[in-house]
């Protein structure tokens, strides 16, 4: 008979030490974890810490290019890289509805461990509740994270400059529209794969021979448009792009053509929008083109004083028109 | 990145053209673009900015969703509140305003609504809860009516009994007729929509230029296609020719498809219908035949078409008819914005006003 998780593993009882016993801690294995304390305590080298959390409850669980395990690290990992930060520690919570199977929770389990060793962090506390049927869908994990921000290192979305130039280390969307294809409802055929990918040591290479970058800014939600009008809007500037420069993938193109969607506003998971100094963008361009997960990088425009707190796209007809912040989903559950 | 679509994105070529239509010389135009994907295109392409003073480009009244008047809403609403019930739509449904919420609201109340990419995936969920009542919301053009005449027909070869439509499907000819006979309107010339002369041909359109004097292009949606379309449109007008010209022979045949418009005339049969901001407009809207009825949501819920009014303030209205622009409206980007829609041309990412307010006007 298939396994499945009860209100009673949630219980803090014996099912809930069997369940952490059997699936967490053999996947997690770290020492700061298995002392077994409510809090983890860990030595923390000098420094500035970069601190942030986030929550998964993205549908369906598994998808084409990873699923909400490896999402859940990845995504806190490139929140602290967007700080600069090199990434030390994260913790979990995990929200279970009752009657999930066990060996889907730790093949996600897996999938998360996986992940974190790959990036070089420990998850060292963590959390799971149960709660009844209906009362969730299926699981939602809550990652935090911390990490150390390198002395010298100022980067922030405030700090865009007027002549500064601005960067999409790969093509756009493919997260976005991976999701959408996996929703049962929609029947098209194209080979799309999220994009989910940590991209600290992406973000260390450039640190390493650049450390003058102005923004870095993972572009998850809402798309490249909202995250360039976060930008403008925390720097008080304009910020011009170039349609004709902007990387789509062709399959993603055409699904939003299809769909009546718009690339600009369609999720990633694994890219990030650098805005740096004009002297330092071939620099940077010459580094993340020699990553595989920058190879696809593109200036894709640049930093204006006028219009403040307002995104301008310069069509593929050489018109100008404003790019707004996306107002309700394009899709909901996209992380 | 190539693309079969990419030639007519070509910058040079666009360049060029944009240039010529700068030189525009002749009288002032007023062309109409009657479909929604056309203004979506323009207001995403910039197009405006590409014209001269000379030619101004209104928006007609070519988006399903905006024209739908709030009785239907309000039934949708009404039909997905019942316990029993799952409604199936299109998701740009989902917002629009009606007397008592949004479908929207209805769902976060725990109404069970599906957005739909297909019609015919409203069979399967009728196959798959078959203690439910299944009622498929159905609006839009010739483009779209045929798939629900198909989810339709398929529905009655199948025997399902747990499976309605709400329609209020409309078709382009009668509506053309009153905006093109209209002087308050004073439309010049027709821009128009390549999906629905993809179904109905253009031999419409030329009877419209001969009886009532008012040309067109029928134009894809690239931004090169209506660059173009604008170009020969003007000059069409300027030399006074009663005329019309198809520049999407890539999709648009003279007679169109007679597949579709039988399938759609097998189902559905032409009734009076109200348009949003314009009003009742008779032979403008398609109903479900008798031979059908237990697939009427309308007659198997026994629904009553209510009275219909407007948000008081909306030009909607007027901005449908193209004499008036959303700017002129006071509600425009103040009471009424995308995220909290009043009017029905802010509601779909094709209505008039939306697009206005998302690629706004920098020019």
């Amino acid at each position: 008979m298939t396994e499945r998780i009860t209100l009673a593993h949630g219980s803090g009882g014996k099912l809930t030490h069997q369940l952490i016993g059997r699936i967490f801690y053999p996947h997690f294995a770290n020492d700061i974890l298995q002392t077994g304390d409510d809090a983890a305590k860990l030595p923390v080298p000098a420094g500035t810490l970069a601190y942030t959390t986030d929550s998964f409850v993205i549908t369906p669980l598994f998808f084409k290019g990873g699923d909400i395990g490896k999402l859940s690290v990845c995504g806190t990992v490139n929140d602290l890289a967007t700080s600069g930060a090199r990434p030390l520690a994260l913790s979990c919570g995990f929200i279970i509805e009752e009657g999930f199977e066990i060996s889907r929770l730790e093949r996600i389990v897996s999938s998360m461990a996986e992940t974190a060793r790959s990036c070089g962090v420990r998850i060292v506390t963590g959390d799971t509740k149960v709660v009844p049927k209906g009362a969730a869908d299926q699981l939602f994990i809550n990652t935090s994270g911390i990490g150390i921000i390198p002395d010298g290192c100022h980067i922030s979305a405030s700090r865009a400059k007027p002549g500064d130039v601005v960067i999409v280390t790969g093509m756009i969307g493919d997260h976005g529209a991976a999701i959408l294809l996996e929703r049962e409802e929609l029947h098209i055929a194209a080979d799309i794969a999220s994009d989910c990918a940590p991209l600290h040591y992406l973000v260390a290479r450039v640190l390493a021979d650049v450390p003058d970058i102005h923004v870095l800014r993972d572009p998850t939600r809402g798309g490249l448009a909202s995250t360039l009008h976060e930008i403008a809007l925390q720097s008080d500037t304009g910020i011009l792009i170039w349609e004709k420069d902007i990387p789509v993938r062709p399959e993603v193109q055409g699904i939003c053509e299809l769909l009546g969607m718009d690339p600009l506003y369609l999720a990633n998971e694994g890219k990030m929008v650098m805005v740096v100094p004009q002297e330092n963008a071939g620099k940077v361009m010459e580094i993340l083109q020699s990553d595989p997960l920058g190879k696809d990088s593109r200036i894709i425009g640049q930093v204006i004083r006028e219009p403040a707190k307002r995104v301008l796209l310069e069509t593929v007809t050489g018109a100008k028109r404003i790019v707004e912040m996306m107002t309700g989903d394009q899709l909901p559950r996209i992380c | 990145m190539n693309n079969y679509l990419d030639p007519y994105r070509d910058t040079g070529l666009l360049h060029l053209w944009a240039e010529r239509l700068q030189k525009y010389q002749g009288k002032p135009l007023k062309l109409m673009e009657v479909c929604g994907t056309h203004t979506m295109a323009i207001a995403r392409y910039g197009i405006r900015t590409l014209l001269p003073e000379r030619i101004r480009l209104v928006s007609g009244p070519g988006c399903p969703v905006c024209v739908t008047p709030s009785y239907y809403i309000n039934s949708a609403v009404a039909l997905a509140r019942r316990p029993e019930t799952i409604v199936a739509t299109f998701g740009d449904l989902m917002r629009i305003p009606g007397d008592e919420g949004s479908l929207l609201e209805a769902k976060s109340l725990g109404a069970d609504i599906r957005v739909l990419y297909s019609p015919l995936d409203a069979l399967k969920i009728a196959r798959d809860n078959p203690e439910r009542q299944v009622v498929l919301l159905s609006v839009g053009f010739e483009t779209t009516t045929p798939i629900f005449a198909l989810a339709i027909d398929k529905a009655s070869q199948e025997g399902l009994n747990n499976f309605t439509v709400l329609s209020a499907n409309k078709t382009m000819p009668e509506v053309l007729k009153v905006l093109a006979g209209d002087p308050t309107v004073g439309i010049d010339g027709y821009l128009y929509p390549g999906h629905v002369s993809a179904i109905i041909g253009t031999r419409f359109y030329e009877e419209l230029a001969e009886k009532y004097g008012v040309p067109g292009v029928v134009a894809g949606f690239e931004p090169l296609d209506i660059l173009t379309a604008v170009a020969a449109l003007s000059e069409i007008c300027n030399e006074g020719r009663h005329t019309v010209r198809n520049l999407y022979t890539r999709v648009v045949k003279p007679e169109g498809n007679p597949r579709a418009v039988q399938a759609m005339e097998r189902v559905f049969e032409p009734a009076d219908a109200v348009w949003r901001g314009i009003g009742r407009i008779s032979g403008s809207g398609l109903a479900i035949r008798e031979e059908y009825a237990r697939y009427d949501a309308w007659k198997v819920f026994d629904l009553q078409i209510g009275e219909y009014s407007e948000p008081e303030g909306c030009r909607c209205g007027e901005i449908l008819k193209g004499t008036k622009s959303p700017g002129d409206c006071p509600l425009f980007g103040t009471r009424c914005v995308p995220e909290n829609p009043v009017g029905a041309c802010m509601v779909s990412s094709e209505g008039t006003c939306a697009a206005h307010y998302k690629y706004g006007g920098i020019r």
